[in-house]
């Protein structure tokens, strides 16, 4: 039961079955999109940093200008993503990947 | 008694209390899950905590507050980097990695691939990015204990290198992951409330108003005709003198510490540490949020120091700003607490730098010397044919030789600005092992000419560029200053050499034919559902 040939076929049978199609387009329609807007923003904070300065230090309040908004919103977007992506994971990939791993480990025994 | 002394006493006290972790942590290690990854015992707070203090280096504590100190915004917009990176971690490699691999980066990419060849190159890959990264923190290691113990004799800068580099030895070889791990955690916890007290305190002195503390900091340490400038980019990196070259340099440096972090095979280990994936999740999350309270509180230590202390007394002590930090623990302890408040701060500051630089030294050690044993020995010589006893041995005995050619290096360089060195590895990083990695999980149709391309074309073409650059020759401030071979304008290769390592992979595997679709399943199941992985170690 465990040569790996016969592994390698459960594991492509799962990798053909709806319920995993279905867990890897949650993931990947979730982190992907998500990762390109991580990057983007940021890179267009990294870009302002460079090319446009007299924005960066229009004051906002006293000494507090755009830039240190701007730089202080990274982190609560950083902060933002991990929160929402945690939440995702456990409400629409976890219990699939539970489901999923169960059914093969009985198999496998 | 003087605050040196004092701060010996403190380092002392953490050293001993290490090396009782490490006693501890050698009885508790039998088998190679043991060694290499703890046992997979820790839980996802614990082993956030180990993230935090694996990657919170004496660069970014001391570093950082130094730069912002001197330089304003810009320390900011750098420390900036450093935490978004986690999430390319959390979102697309914590959990696939701890649910496909076992023990080291190549564990990944070998699993569908012809093992020889891939474990070679990402095993090289492996111990040049975490031997630069080690060179960096050991020759800043002298620097530092030179400028806060007063030692600044070269003997002394040579013991301090030895001595550093003697304890990381001790931790790995007989600690293993288990004792570095804990070693990594008590440094976290000592470091983030040794920068929140000095914060707290800071904030104190100007009554919780932060606009009056960038106010004074730019009056006091900005340049004198615009002290406005010290609150924009601009100050250190892609300055206006540098024209477009600079700011394009910025964007590179941004490219390879957002994507290089997710490549660094010290951090990547740290996820083995764990029994599953959803710990994994869970340690990201903790180390974010850790990392990032942290770089909050160095913005403060930063503004804090250009305020209080002022450009030119830091410049007087280390014109790199390095001691703004400790001087700032100084004065705010003084200020509040009297002249023995600020000797006991201070003295805190400097064991804590202390135990900062031993505790990332050893995450390195550790990962490199994994790497030797458990890629290239036992997979590339012994084709596989080693016992889990016999990788161990070598793990240890790799671990002491690595560790001991890192001191003989760092007191060679300790002299040159081998500062480079950590953008260098977060470049190799970003640009070799990110590509392979990513590729690996997710596309289809990668293979071992894929991986052996991409993994050698991002470091060969980030090496390189790096040689060939202002960092090495040409400049007054370069490592070989006498000489100019410098065509490459840029001081970080990242916009070039992750482009050529991610274009590399993408070649090397159209033009081969070599797939396997049954491994692919494989490793698609397991990464995603966590099918086979690796059970936390009972014993």
């Amino acid at each position: 039961m465990t040569t790996r040939e016969h592994d390698a076929s459960v594991y492509e049978q799962v990798q053909e079955s709806s319920e995993f199609q279905e867990l890897k387009r949650r993931f990947r329609r979730w982190t992907f999109p998500m990762t390109v807007a991580f990057l983007v923003w940021y890179l267009l904070y990294v870009v302002l940093s460079g090319w446009a300065r007299g924005f960066m230090g229009i004051k906002l309040l006293g000494d507090i200008n755009v830039g240190l908004i701007l730089g202080l919103l990274q982190f609560v977007s950083t902060f933002w993503i991990a929160y929402a992506y945690s939440r995702h994971a456990e409400k629409k990939l976890d219990p699939i990947a539970d489901k999923l791993r169960n059914q093969v480990e009985e198999k496998a025994q | 008694m003087s605050s040196t002394t004092l701060s010996t006493i403190l380092f002392l006290a953490f050293v001993a209390a290490t090396l009782g972790i490490t006693v501890w942590a050698s009885r508790q290690t039998k088998t190679a899950a043991d060694y290499y990854a703890g046992g997979r015992s820790f839980s996802g707070a614990q082993n956030g905590l180990a993230i935090g203090g694996d990657y919170m280096s004496a660069a970014s504590f001391l570093g950082i507050a130094g730069i912002i100190a001197l330089n304003g915004y810009d320390g900011f917009l750098y420390s900036i980097g450093f935490l978004v990176a986690w999430l390319v971690a959390l979102l697309l490699v914590a959990e696939l990695m701890r649910n496909s691999g076992k023990f080291t980066m190549a564990d990944v990419l070998a699993f569908r691939m012809s093992p020889r060849p891939v474990r070679t190159a990402a095993g090289a890959s492996t111990i040049v990015v975490s031997i630069f990264y080690l060179l960096a923190q050991m020759v800043g290691a002298g620097a530092l204990v030179g400028l806060l113990l007063g030692v600044t004799s070269e003997a002394g800068k040579v013991w301090t290198i030895v001595a550093v580099g003697a304890l990381m030895i001790i931790y790995v070889v007989f600690g293993g992951m288990k004792g570095t791990t804990w070693v990594q955690i008590v440094k976290a916890v000592l470091l983030m409330s040794g920068a929140a007290l000095v914060t707290l305190l800071v904030l104190i002195d100007f009554g919780f108003n932060v606009s009056g503390l960038l106010g004074q900091a730019a009056a006091t340490s900005g340049p004198a005709g615009n002290p406005d400038q010290f609150l924009i980019p601009g100050m250190r990196y892609g300055t206006e003198a540098q024209g477009i070259a600079g700011k394009i340099d910025l964007i590179s440096l941004g490219l390879a510490l957002v994507l290089g972090t997710a490549g660094l095979p010290h951090i990547l280990i740290r996820f083995y540490t764990v029994p599953t994936a959803k710990d994994a999740r869970k340690s990201v999350l903790w180390g974010i949020g850790i990392i990032g309270i942290f770089y909050l509180l160095t913005l403060v230590l930063g503004f804090g120091a250009a305020a209080i202390v002022g450009r030119e007394e830091i410049t007087a002590q280390d014109p790199g700003g390095n001691t703004a930090a400790p001087l700032l623990a100084l004065r705010v302890g003084e200020e509040i607490f009297g002249t023995v408040g600020g000797t006991i701060l201070l003295a805190f500051i400097g064991a804590v730098a202390f135990a900062t630089i031993l505790a990332v030294v050893a995450g390195l050690t550790l990962a490199s010397s994994s790497s030797f044993a458990h890629d290239l020995y036992a997979h590339v010589f012994r084709r596989g044919q080693a016992s889990e006893r016999q990788e161990v041995v070598v793990a240890r005995i790799s671990a002491l030789v690595i560790g001991a050619v890192a001191i003989g290096l760092s007191i060679l360089a300790q002299d040159q600005n081998v500062a480079f060195l950590v953008a260098l590895a977060f470049a190799v990083a970003a640009s070799g092992n990110l590509p392979a990695i990513l590729y690996s999980l997710f596309w289809k149709r990668f293979n071992t000419a894929g991986a052996v391309s991409a993994i050698y074309g991002g470091l060969v073409s980030a090496l390189l560029l790096v040689i060939f650059s202002p960092v090495v020759s040409g400049t007054e401030r370069a490592l070989l200053p006498d000489v100019d071979f410098a065509w490459f304008p840029l001081s970080n290769p990242g916009i070039i050499s992750i482009p050529v390592g991610f274009l590399c992979g993408y070649l090397g595997t159209v033009l081969s034919k070599e797939y396997n679709a049954a491994k692919f399943a494989e490793i698609e199941v397991r990464s995603l559902t966590g099918v086979g992985a690796e059970k936390a170690a009972k014993d």
